[in-house]
């Protein structure tokens, strides 16, 4: 709390002590381009979090409310075979629904791999059974041991062997997201630091005649620290801005797209990136302080 | 107000000067002279605090300076006014706030018409909305002068004050800085230029100290 007032106060200002600091240089083109810069990959960095989390969450929860039911059987057997399974669902606790694939969506299963117009039903394909679960789902040794004494030739895949990696692998995306917007906020404070040390450096007259007329390290120090913080603030919310509006650019959600037309921001998560410019100027602050607070040191 | 006790001080594997001993009391005008290289720069820094002596004690207004702090310094230096031979000013402020500056640094308002006066006693009115570097020799040294003078500091330091100027210009130096010693103020004056000394000891009753062969001595009158 006392930390955010003294950043308040150093927002605020003290313009007279500001004029102390000559106001132009290229350490301030410096700071706000990578600030920009910096943000406008942040955004782009919480857009990828976020949409990897929604995956993961997505894919978490059809995938286990969800398995399927193959039969493979001779032609002649097919129809037999599936309604017996039906028959063998039906009468499951905690299956709410049973339902065969028609050939259509078979059809469009297979249209990836083989093109359109497959002839399904002339090919040897197995029947696929849709099985949506209700409450604690069912017992899936007690389910196979069923099927296999009445449906010989049924194979139940309850999408434990893939949904696990998938979901994995969206959580370590997500993972790899934070550790990006970490990556980028340790950047700008490493890039301002390196800015804000060029124009301690470039400034040594103006720190020798304030301290020379009695001016606390302290005093120095929070010219150069306003300065920098405003300066990433403003690039922080130009590249915020830049992302966003890239963001929005993108295409929106289709069915073809998948995962990557996925990635954006829904409902209130647009105001997610709207903290990325103040984050921005609180690590420049730190980042400030500490190098202008250390330089004086060692110039004393 | 300010007093080294047996102080030395030693700079790149060399001493300086050692075993110096000097007190500054309230009210008393000082000349420290000695020839280029012997250490006056350095004493001054000493006796505000920009340098730390490697042997003895300096006490600025009672206090041992190495108990002290930097900020605990910056503040005891608020009482120091300072003139260097450089100057040192904000090139980008004009003269008026550059003359202001302690007033801002210690977050003091000083009333306008006092700052108009002190630009007026240096005569630099006309001069206040300058930047320093459009500034004369001169100029500049009475600009440093105010500025030095603007927190009515109780002690002067001034480093080769005349340095950079002519003879009429370093004796109007020297008047308001005698000036300000009949204000009540311990003025010390660091010098190489023998004539300015000798003007003003028909003005003021002046001590002057002599910094040779890294010691510290009392001169004598063939000055």
């Amino acid at each position: 709390m006392e930390m955010l007032r003294r950043m308040l106060g150093l927002l605020a200002g003290d313009p007279q002590a500001d004029r102390a600091v000559p106001p132009t240089g290229f350490t301030a083109r410096l700071t706000l381009m990578s600030a920009a810069a910096m943000a406008f990959l942040a955004v782009f960095a919480l857009a990828m979090s976020l949409a990897t989390g929604r995956l993961a969450d997505r894919w978490s929860e059809e995938l286990a409310r969800t398995s399927t039911l193959r039969i493979s059987a001779p032609a002649d057997q097919m129809q037999a075979q599936t309604a017996a399974a039906v028959e063998v669902l039906r009468t499951t606790p905690g299956v709410a629904e049973a339902r065969p694939l028609t050939a259509e969506e078979q059809r469009a299963l297979l249209e990836p791999w083989f093109g359109p117009d497959l002839p399904v039903e002339t090919l040897p394909i197995p029947q696929l059974i849709e099985i949506i679960e209700e409450g604690e789902g069912y017992d899936p040794a007690g389910l196979r041991a069923r099927l296999q004494a009445e449906v010989p030739g049924a194979i139940l895949d309850d999408h434990g062997r893939w949904r696990e990696p998938l979901v994995q692998a969206a959580g370590r995306l997500r993972l790899l997201a934070w550790v990006s917007i970490g990556l980028i906020a340790l950047t700008t404070a490493a890039m301002i630091t390196l800015a804000a040390n060029a124009a301690l450096a470039a400034n040594a007259q103006v720190i020798r005649v304030m301290r020379l007329v009695g001016a606390r390290d302290v005093y120095i120090a929070r010219a150069f620290v306003r300065r920098f913080t405003l300066r990433a603030l403003v690039g922080a919310a130009v590249g915020t801005v830049l992302g966003l509006l890239a963001v929005l650019a993108l295409p929106s959600t289709d069915v073809a797209g998948g995962f990557l037309t996925g990635l954006g921001f829904q409902g209130w998560h647009w105001l997610w990136p709207l903290t990325i410019p103040p984050l921005a100027a609180l690590v420049s602050f730190f980042a400030t302080r500490q190098a202008a607070l250390r330089s004086l040191g060692e110039q004393s | 107000m300010i007093e080294l006790d047996n102080v030395a001080y030693s700079y790149g594997g060399g001493e300086l000067f050692s075993s110096v001993t000097l007190s500054l009391p309230p009210g008393s005008f000082h000349f420290l002279t000695g020839p280029s290289g012997a250490g006056k720069t350095t004493l001054l820094k000493l006796c505000y605090g920009e340098l730390t002596a490697t042997a003895g004690q300096v006490r600025l207004f009672g206090q041992d300076t190495r108990s002290l702090g930097r900020d605990d310094i910056a503040q005891l230096r608020r009482r120091i006014g300072v003139v260097h031979q450089d100057c040192q000013f904000l090139d980008h402020l004009p003269v008026a706030e550059n003359i202001a500056l302690p007033l801002t640094v210690a977050g003091r308002d000083g009333a306008p018409e006092d700052l108009e006066d002190l630009l007026g006693w240096v005569g630099l009115r006309r001069q206040a909305g300058q930047l320093p570097p459009e500034l004369s020799g001169g100029e500049r040294q009475r600009a440093a002068l105010a500025r030095a003078v603007i927190m009515s500091p109780d002690v002067i330091l001034a480093d080769e004050p005349t340095g950079n100027v002519d003879w009429d210009m370093s004796q109007r130096l020297l008047t308001l800085l005698i000036e300000l010693n009949r204000m009540g103020k311990t003025v010390l004056i660091a010098t190489h230029d023998l004539s300015l000394i000798r003007a003003a000891k028909s003005e003021v009753e002046a001590r002057v100290l002599r910094l040779k062969d890294r010691r510290i001595q009392a001169a004598g009158a063939n000055l």
